[in-house]
């Protein structure tokens, strides 16, 4: 039976299993729309914006390990969407983006709503196609699917004209594709694998430095058996969090610019540096030249590209993270014997020193200001039986989510780690939400971030996700803040928001609901209410204005010369500050 | 360091500018490039001269491998190779220097491929020195118009130790 293209699209959804996809119609899509509307085993949730309806699909693929698929018109539903691409890009996140396009003849002639999605597309997604026609569309989406969901996974555009969205072929699904020029590697070389094995049993002081290519493996469980076995301990890129448990006594937390002292502390003096999926981004390395100066480097990665291109490697793997961890733990299990644990003493006895010496640590004063820490650290408490579910922004709430909030368990953690995309939270955590209705999902944002996409809040309360967004709301861009205190001189340019919008009342007008903590005695009681509530929440948070997030490794610098709390010139600049508390016109000029 | 760099590729709508934009999005030289199709019309054959330390040529291997539409990258300075590129040389000459451009022609045996009472067109193929050397020698003469191809390169054909013996066996 001959379908039309549209109809092979969502053929083609169902058998790749799709169940949801996030969208926004337009002229030159709306065949498709059409018969999404016509059939009920795709849901469609209606976003407000393009960018919405990407990082929705991106939180779904990070949240269930299989590609999120969003749908945008052209023109500018394509450019509004590029942010998400290019952040998934950067974050290897496996997304479907099916774009219209203007009708084949008309391609080239500056149309109404035309644009070269594939140009645009290019340098921010991992494959593109442009399907001239519908004879050809069943293959090329079973082709996009595949590429984003092997080898290192990444977004594929599949850019469909409206007359191919109309015109009819014979439906035909490939039941699998070979590409003779894409042959991703998965099992790492034997040879390699045996070196590396060797160098793990024999280093006095190694360190395992994990990334999100673990967590896209599914490789969590073989991290925890190779750490045990051994007896490395752990740190965590901010995409790596959730990949070994949090409050493991091997977890040493996040390293990098912000991540622990003890995390930075154990690459420094390593002698051995195990790098598994993870790609070496200068938030890690600091200075290059001085990174990891005593280690030798084994670097296990599925992509060839990330190994030796920021750092040299001593013993590289390239290889699927779980495969690779899986056969070494298999020669590791016949050589390892009970020494390890001798062998390491004393690097572990260096490490708790160093967990002892420089805690993660804030002063919350019961009648001051709310510190950004401690609402963090009282959410983490009070929901870390429900296992849940936690996005991000980007800024210092992200880095007090990241040293503050332990994740047990992989695929809990969505955040936007290489592109840094302000605005991701809080669709992140509706994709995620859609894809687990009866779990609990948590957006921690800042005032500023919220802002740049919170028109989803129509989408929240219309398809029913009860994300529970808590804003740290210290009326700056913070992190900009902080930069500005610390490298220029105190001079706030455009950092300051001076105003946000009534959070509590702005939720309300969505159909939401809206609440407030205004004294580090209500966190409690306001968190636990919003977790009482089946809808989408936000609680404000008013917080301490001027905290900055530490440990800090100033750009550019040296792993193991971290800032560790304000300098002295600063803390008498906010001497005064610090110890009052907010008054209501501080914190919310429009209440 | 100067490297040649020969890449398989899909023949098909938007391979060239998936590599172009790879370049020039990393950052990397591109001091020529050409390609067209091989035996095999579905695939295209490119030979782009780059230049960079080893990490970045390692990177440029590398990058170039990953993309999708790329079959086969193959640095050619890790062996030996042959390249040549070609010239068409639009001269003007005047009545006086048209002796001249041909003997110039001549001596690195370049074609004259098309002629007019007041210019001369020359087609030489060479590698970059030869090629740079006879521009030298005919701008005095005044050069109208110059198009270069870039290079073309391919791997010198290895030969093997039993070549080499069975030719021993016939001289003795």
């Amino acid at each position: 039976m001959k379908l039309t293209g549209a109809e092979i699209l969502i053929e083609c959804l169902k058998r790749e299993g799709v169940k949801t996809i996030f969208a926004l119609p337009g002229g030159v899509v709306l065949k498709i729309f059409d018969m999404l509307h016509q059939q009920k085993d795709i849901e469609v949730v209606l976003t407000r914006h393009e960018q919405g309806a990407g990082h929705m699909a991106e939180g779904y693929a990070k949240a269930t390990g299989k590609a999120g698929v969003c749908l945008v018109t052209s023109g500018p539903g394509m450019t509004n969407v590029i942010t998400a691409l290019a952040d998934a890009y950067m974050d290897s996140v496996p997304l479907v983006c099916f774009s219209g396009q203007v009708p084949t003849s008309l391609i080239g002639n500056d149309a109404f709503q035309e644009a070269d999605n594939i140009g645009l597309s290019r340098p921010c997604t991992k494959y593109n196609f442009l399907v001239k026609d519908v004879k050809d569309l069943a293959v090329t989406i079973k082709e996009a699917f595949y590429i984003a969901t092997t080898g290192r996974p990444g977004p594929v555009l599949v850019d469909i004209p409206k007359d191919v969205s109309m015109d009819k072929a014979e439906f035909v699904y490939p039941s699998s594709i070979s590409i003779r020029s894409y042959n991703p590697v998965y099992e790492g070389n034997k040879w390699q694998i045996k070196q590396a094995a060797e160098a793990m049993t024999k280093a006095k002081k190694p360190v395992l430095y994990v990334g999100g290519g673990v967590i896209f493996s599914g490789a969590s469980q073989e991290l925890i058996e190779l750490a045990e076995l051994t007896h490395m301990p752990v740190d965590m890129t901010l995409m790596g969090l959730g990949a070994f448990p949090g409050e493991h006594p091997q977890s040493m937390g996040m390293l990098g610019m912000h991540g622990t002292y003890w995390a930075n502390m154990v690459m420094h003096y390593s002698d051995l540096v195990v790098a598994i999926g993870a790609r070496f981004d200068d938030r890690v390395t600091g200075k290059v030249s001085e990174f990891c100066p005593h280690a030798k480097v084994i670097h296990i990665d599925i992509d060839p590209t990330s190994i030796r291109k920021n750092v040299n490697v001593d013993i590289p793997i390239v290889g699927d993270c779980k495969l690779v961890l899986r056969e070494l733990i298999q020669i590791l299990r016949a050589t390892v014997n009970g020494d390890q644990r001798e062998l390491r003493k004393p690097w572990w006895d260096q490490i708790r020193e160093w967990q002892q010496a420089n805690p993660l640590a804030y002063q919350q004063e019961a009648d001051g200001p709310i510190k950004p820490q401690h609402v963090i650290s009282r959410l983490y408490d009070l929901t870390k039986d429900r296992d849940p579910i936690v996005s991000t922004d980007v800024g210092q709430h992200q880095m007090w989510a990241a040293q503050y909030f332990k994740l047990a368990k992989p695929n809990r953690w969505l955040t936007s780690g290489g592109l840094g995309t302000m605005g991701f939270g809080f669709p992140a955590a509706m994709g995620a939400q859609a894809a687990f209705p009866g779990r609990l999902v948590l957006c921690i944002a800042g005032d500023g971030s919220i802002q740049m996409n919170m028109q989803e809040m129509a989408t929240a309360v219309v398809h029913k996700l009860p994300v529970k967004i808590i804003i740290l709301n210290n009326r700056f861009h913070g992190m900009v803040r902080q930069w500005q205190d610390l490298f220029y001189e105190g001079r706030y340019a455009s950092s300051d928001l001076e105003t946000t919008p009534d959070f509590v009342k702005l939720a309300e007008a969505y159909g939401a609901v809206g609440l407030r903590a205004n004294k580090p005695s209500e966190i409690d009681d306001v968190i636990k209410e919003a977790l009482a509530v089946n809808k989408p929440v936000i609680v404000d948070v008013p917080t301490y204005r001027y905290e900055n997030v530490y440990p800090m490794i100033p750009a550019g610098g040296c792993n193991h010369e971290m800032i560790l709390e304000d300098p002295p010139a600063l803390k008498s600049k906010q001497s005064g500050t610090r110890q009052v508390a907010p008054k209501d016109s501080d914190t919310i000029l429009t209440a | 360091m100067e490297h040649i760099i020969s890449v398989t590729v899909e023949n098909k709508f938007g391979s060239l500018s998936r590599i172009a934009g790879l370049f020039s999005g990393r950052g990397f030289n591109i001091e020529s490039l050409s390609v067209a199709p091989t035996l095999d019309p579905s695939m295209s054959q490119m030979t782009i001269v780059t230049s960079g330390d080893e990490r970045i040529i390692e990177q440029i291997v590398k990058q170039l491998n990953k993309l999708i539409d790329v079959i086969k990258v193959v640095d050619l300075n890790e062996s030996d190779f042959v390249s040549r590129e070609t010239a068409l040389i639009k001269v003007h000459t005047r009545s006086e220097d048209r002796a001249e451009a041909l003997r110039i022609a001549d001596i690195f045996r370049a074609n004259v491929i098309d002629s007019t009472p007041a210019t001369y067109t020359i087609e030489v193929t060479g590698d970059p020195r030869k090629i740079e050397a006879i521009i030298n020698l005919l701008q005095p003469l005044g050069i109208k118009e110059l198009t270069r191809t870039g290079r073309v390169a391919v791997a010198r054909e290895l030969i093997r130790s039993t070549d080499v013996q069975a030719k021993k066996v016939v001289r003795e």
